[in-house]
């Protein structure tokens, strides 16, 4: 089996995106699978079930989703094995910027929308930063120099990715993205021994375990302060 | 290009006095080290492991791989957006049903139009995703995509910034907060091209002679009408798209001057591409393809005698406005000639 992780900020366009490529991975015979981590709600299930894709949602609720997403992803492999998809694909939000569910040696996509602003790709971090693939959604709707502009700073924060532009709704460039997702030289039986791509967020505050009293006697563990001195 | 340690060397004036275009890269950094010009790469790198590259959400040795990576296509792209696209060629391929496409080879030339007409569904996205992508045989229509006569190199697929087709469809709107002015510095400036601040008082006067009611480079883009919109954004794309083919969804025939609309891409040398279901425009092309099924199903080079249509046409065509505006104005519409 093949595992790729999409992620990207929320209603970008991942599971449009997913949806209409796997049309065209189905097509040539690729059994497919999904998981949908998200944080505290998502329909996406509903989406893939229709499709005819086989599911699984996680729900991190209080967690941090991406700690919830490591702690999760072997368990997830191991179905995937079992129901014998060619390929799974774990879709998850990038709920805080600063996220990134990536693994090394395991295909990662970033999905963002031109809509975002061009400020946006500065903004993401690693969920990007370090991407194979970055596919551009919601071209359709801004005018070409806004498209050419977002996708130069795409570039610039990322110059080793492959970026497509894709249409979520037509799936115009979603065939062209298929040929690039299944790789029978790259299977794998298990998560074991490889590592995430770049450390998680640390955190662990008295805020983490449930602390809603706001002042500094309650704050305890790792806790940052705003820099407010004049400059 | 300089080696690592060159660039670790160098300081940040030094690096961006080299390599002018890595101003944006350095701009996309996270923080505020990468601002100061005296520190050489090396002491920021150094400087942000100390600040502690988890804050920062920075990884020292990516960056540097991307840097270099950066520098290289950088350096590649400027010497091949010098070579234009003359000629796109489309070798046939099969329709929905797998039979074979007719036509022998198709060509787009520079400074052409070609129109496009079909049915929605019937396969024109389909025709420019496979431009898009210079399909190889390896698409669901197995048509083949020549650059110049000749197979294209894979970078036209994959590099980012170096795209074949411009589109322009009817329901792009301008998203950003900015005035006509700014907007055009912003798309002149992720181009790194000589020479920006001409174009874009080019593109503006381009614009206005499209467009019907004028507007100046301080209007806000977000409060320009529907025909101003779409002036700015055809002199926009034929004078700083870096994409060779432009297609076009339909021009409406409200607030801009279609004419002239085209002669402005086809005298900034792209391959035009225009889908339409309009004769006046259809007349405009030189050829026109016949979609059905997913295939081309006819190539109809546009006759003199179609061509000989066009000014009644178009006079026809002036009478309906006419009528309209009176209409609007709550006039009388009565016209003899009709
Ligand atoms: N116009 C336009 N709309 C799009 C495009 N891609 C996606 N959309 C729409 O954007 C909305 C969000 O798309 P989704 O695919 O649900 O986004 P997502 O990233 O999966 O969202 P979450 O999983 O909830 O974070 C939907 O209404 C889509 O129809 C596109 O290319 N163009
Ligand atoms: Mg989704």
């Amino acid at each position: 089996m093949n595992l790729i992780t999409v992620s990207g900020p929320p209603s970008s366009g991942k599971t449009a995106v997913i949806l209409k490529t796997a049309e065209s991975l189905k097509k040539r015979g690729i059994k497919l699978g999904a998981v949908k981590f998200d944080c505290l709600h998502t329909d996406d299930d509903v989406a893939y079930e229709k499709a005819g894709i086989p599911v699984k949602k996680g729900l991190s609720g209080q967690l941090c989703p991406d700690h919830y997403f490591v702690s999760n992803i072997e368990a997830v492999v191991e179905w995937g094995l079992a129901e014998d998809f060619d390929l799974l694909v774990s879709e998850s939000a990038g709920l805080c910027n600063r996220c990134s569910p990536y693994i090394k040696e395991i295909k990662a996509i970033c999905v963002i929308d031109n809509l975002s602003g061009i400020n946006t790709p500065k903004k993401i971090g690693p969920m990007l930063r370090m991407a194979d693939i970055v596919v551009i959604t919601k071209g359709d709707i801004v005018s070409q120099a806004e498209r050419e502009v977002f996708a130069a700073r795409v570039h610039a924060v990322n110059p080793s990715a492959i970026v497509m532009h894709i249409n979520g709704l037509t799936g115009q460039g979603a065939y062209e993205l298929s040929t690039l997702l299944f790789d029978s030289g790259k299977k794998i039986d298990s998560l074991k021994g490889m590592k995430l791509r770049f450390s998680m967020p640390s955190a662990l505050c008295s805020y983490c375990l449930g602390e809603t009293r706001i002042g500094e006697s309650y704050q305890m563990g790792n806790v940052r302060k705003i820099n407010l001195e004049k400059k | 290009m300089a080696s690592k340690e060159v660039l670790l060397m160098s300081n940040m004036l030094k690096l961006k006095e080299i390599y002018p275009f890595l101003e944006t890269f350095f701009d996309q950094q996270p923080g505020e080290l990468f601002k100061q010009e005296d520190l050489t790469l090396q002491q920021i790198l150094l400087e942000m492991e100390e600040s502690g590259s988890e804050d920062n959400v920075f990884d020292a040795t990516l960056f540097v791989d991307q840097l270099q990576e950066f520098i290289q296509q950088m350096e590649a792209f400027t010497g091949v957006s010098s070579q234009s696209v003359d000629v796109l060629t489309i070798l046939p391929g099969k329709d929905k049903s797998g039979n074979a496409e007719t036509f022998d080879a198709l060509h787009f030339r520079k400074s052409t139009i070609t129109s496009i007409v079909g049915p929605t569904g019937s396969g024109k996205s389909r025709l420019l995703a496979d431009i898009e992508w210079v399909a190889q045989a390896d698409t669901p229509t197995a048509r083949t995509i020549l650059v110049n006569n000749e197979k294209p190199t894979v970078d036209w697929r994959f590099a980012s910034g170096k795209k074949l087709v411009a589109q322009l469809s009817q329901n792009m709107n301008f998203v950003m907060d900015l005035s006509v002015r700014e907007f055009l510095e912003l798309h002149a400036s992720s181009r790194m091209i000589a020479g920006a601040a001409e174009i874009v008082e080019r593109i503006i006067h381009a614009a206005n002679e499209l467009a019907g009611e004028k507007f100046s480079g301080e209007t806000p883009i977000t409060s320009l009408s529907g025909g101003q919109s779409r002036a700015l954004m055809i002199a926009d794309t034929a004078m700083l798209s870096s994409s060779p083919v432009v297609l076009i969804d339909e021009i409406e025939n409200a607030g801009i001057d279609r004419k002239k609309a085209l002669q402005i891409l086809t005298g900034e040398e792209k391959i035009v591409l225009m889908a339409t279901h309009d004769p006046i425009l259809a007349l405009m092309a030189d050829q026109r393809i016949v979609i059905k099924n997913g295939g081309i199903h006819r190539v109809v080079q546009t006759s003199a005698a179609e061509k000989n249509m066009l000014e009644g046409l178009e006079e026809a065509d002036r009478k309906l406005q006419t009528l309209r505006t009176k209409l609007r104005a709550g006039e009388s519409i009565v016209d003899q000639s009709f």
